[in-house]
């Protein structure tokens, strides 16, 4: 059944999906939308450095991720304003990204299958590697829900129950870097921070509890996942960029609905 | 032993130093609160012994185990973040439905269980942090300002709150406030602070020293005249400030 490219894409969609929303819920709460992009926008530089040193673009992609959520986070406070400091880092690591990329003659790469994902041509060993590091954010975010949860709410309130919140952020960077390495190939790193939001904003308006908000929001990326790949190949439209179409169509849908509910009660 | 001590503590943000060589300790079953003008470090004090702050210098040193619950100043929960009371109750401590409620009806807010946090009223809110805060049995309290936002009605019912739990319970109450004739009529002990340790006693003792009347003036003795002025007509709320003069 792997066979088929359609079937690896929607299942190479639908693990990113997972992994994004629970994920997504804390970029949302935390309001690091930004930092998401940032840590995204790196990863260019990720897969330049990674198609120049000759190993794996999930490696590379991975690396510098993580290097850029990390320079954040140990320079944020220091002086710059966040969203400054992340507008200076995002676009910087994705300028010098693609100027690398210009230097690595004798191969030639399809920039555009980085920026916007290349989601037809998933092979089953990327297949893998998208399951087992959704797998993993899933599995650390569960893990640390509780502690995460509550040093989303308050720090002090954490350090009360023994957490140490930064130890908490430093977890929820790993996942962020993780993610975006495996979404690369997905929908691009342009629009990561697109699957990671927009389920989550979308999920708001149904959910109770902040467990209820991370499942439906998965629940929400899975079917945009589907939906926007079969669109695609209907409409013969680029795949990544359908699936956040889809998911923006049932963000507004949802608003309306969950706006008028509101307003009945 | 005391439940927690502060020895020689230092903290500096920066090249600002905001606390200089404070000690403190909280006996068992005490009431202690810090008083101060803004910018005294009252709530850097707060952090340093919650552990949520660098020390510049000393220690903090806490009873081993020791349970403590915390009410913050104020508590920003994010529109986008949805989340019912139970759920709040329940996040990082082991609680079942039943203390939940027990707890918020004690603190005088019974049926919030299944309502969004974001839609409670702000004295509800601060019940609901007390509740939680109360829920597993603290052995010392720790509240920041928690009466911030409450009108007079609300902050004096709080207080009784507070004082009644510590006759349920024991447990220990450190607590920052501005509230000066609140503090002066719930506490065994009060600490003013401005950078440094200015004074501190018995809520009489403090309230004539030298130190203390420079930094809030003459008008607090009327405070402090108003409180002896209710304290001799009502003693419904069965506190035992008598002790602490």
């Amino acid at each position: 059944m792997l066979d088929d490219f359609m079937t690896r894409a929607t299942l190479a969609g639908v693990g990113v999906a997972c992994a994004a929303a629970p994920l997504g819920c804390f970029v949302v709460w935390r309001r690091m939308a930004y930092f998401g992009d940032a840590t995204a926008h790196a990863a260019i530089l990720g897969v330049a450095l990674s198609l120049a040193l000759q190993v794996s673009i999930f490696v590379g992609a991975i690396a510098v991720a993580l290097a850029m959520a990390l320079t954040v986070t140990l320079l944020s406070g220091r002086g710059y304003a966040m969203d400054t400091l992340l507008g200076v880092l995002a676009h910087s690591a994705l300028a010098f990204g693609l100027v690398a990329v210009s230097f690595l003659s004798g191969i030639r790469i399809d920039l555009m299958a980085y920026l916007f994902g290349d989601i037809l041509a998933v092979s089953r060993l990327d297949l893998l590697v998208i399951w087992c590091g959704a797998a993993l954010v899933v599995a650390l975010i569960a893990w640390r829900w509780s502690a995460l949860l509550t040093a989303t709410l308050n720090e002090e309130l954490a350090y009360a129950h023994g957490i140490d919140p930064r130890r908490e952020q430093l977890i929820l960077t790993l996942a962020l870097a993780i993610t975006v390495a495996v979404a690369i190939k997905v929908v691009g790193v342009l629009l990561i921070a697109a699957l990671l939001i927009i389920p989550a904003a979308a999920a708001r308006g149904f959910a109770r509890t902040p467990e209820a908000m991370a499942v439906t929001a998965a629940v929400i990326g899975a079917i945009s996942a589907v939906t926007g790949l079969r669109a695609a190949y209907i409409f013969d439209t680029p795949a990544g960029p359908s699936i956040v179409c889809v998911a923006a169509v049932m963000f507004a849908v949802f608003s309306v609905i969950s706006r008028t509910e509101r307003a009945g009660q | 032993m005391s439940l927690l001590t502060a020895t020689n503590v230092s903290v500096a943000y920066g090249a600002n130093t905001v606390l200089r060589n404070v000690n403190l300790f909280v006996e068992p079953g005490e009431i202690v609160t810090i008083v101060g003008p803004n910018g005294s470090g009252k709530t850097s004090l707060l952090k340093a012994i919650l552990g949520a702050t660098r020390l510049a210098s000393g220690q903090v040193v806490r009873k081993p185990g020791l349970k403590i619950g915390y009410v913050p100043q104020r508590l920003h929960i994010d529109p986008t973040l949805p989340i019912t009371v139970e759920r709040f109750m329940r996040l990082a401590q082991r609680v079942d439905q039943k203390n939940c409620s027990r707890a918020l009806e004690a603190a005088g807010v019974p049926d919030l269980l299944k309502r969004q946090m974001s839609g409670l009223s702000g004295g509800q809110f601060q019940r609901v942090l007390l509740a939680r805060a109360l829920i597993n049995k603290p052995d010392i309290l720790l509240l920041d300002e928690a009466t911030q936002g409450l009108d007079q009605r609300g902050s004096a019912a709080f207080y009784q709150q507070i004082e009644a739990v510590r006759q349920d319970t024991g447990c220990a109450i450190l607590m920052i406030s501005h509230e000066l004739h609140v503090v002066m009529s719930t506490s065994d002990r009060v600490i003013c602070l401005n950078g440094h340790v200015c004074c501190e006693g018995t809520p009489a003792v403090v309230a004539s020293a030298p130190e203390y009347r420079a930094l809030f003036g003459t008008g607090t003795g009327g405070a402090l005249a108003l409180y002896r002025h209710e304290h001799d007509h009502d003693h419904d709320h069965g506190c035992n400030h008598e002790a602490a003069e």
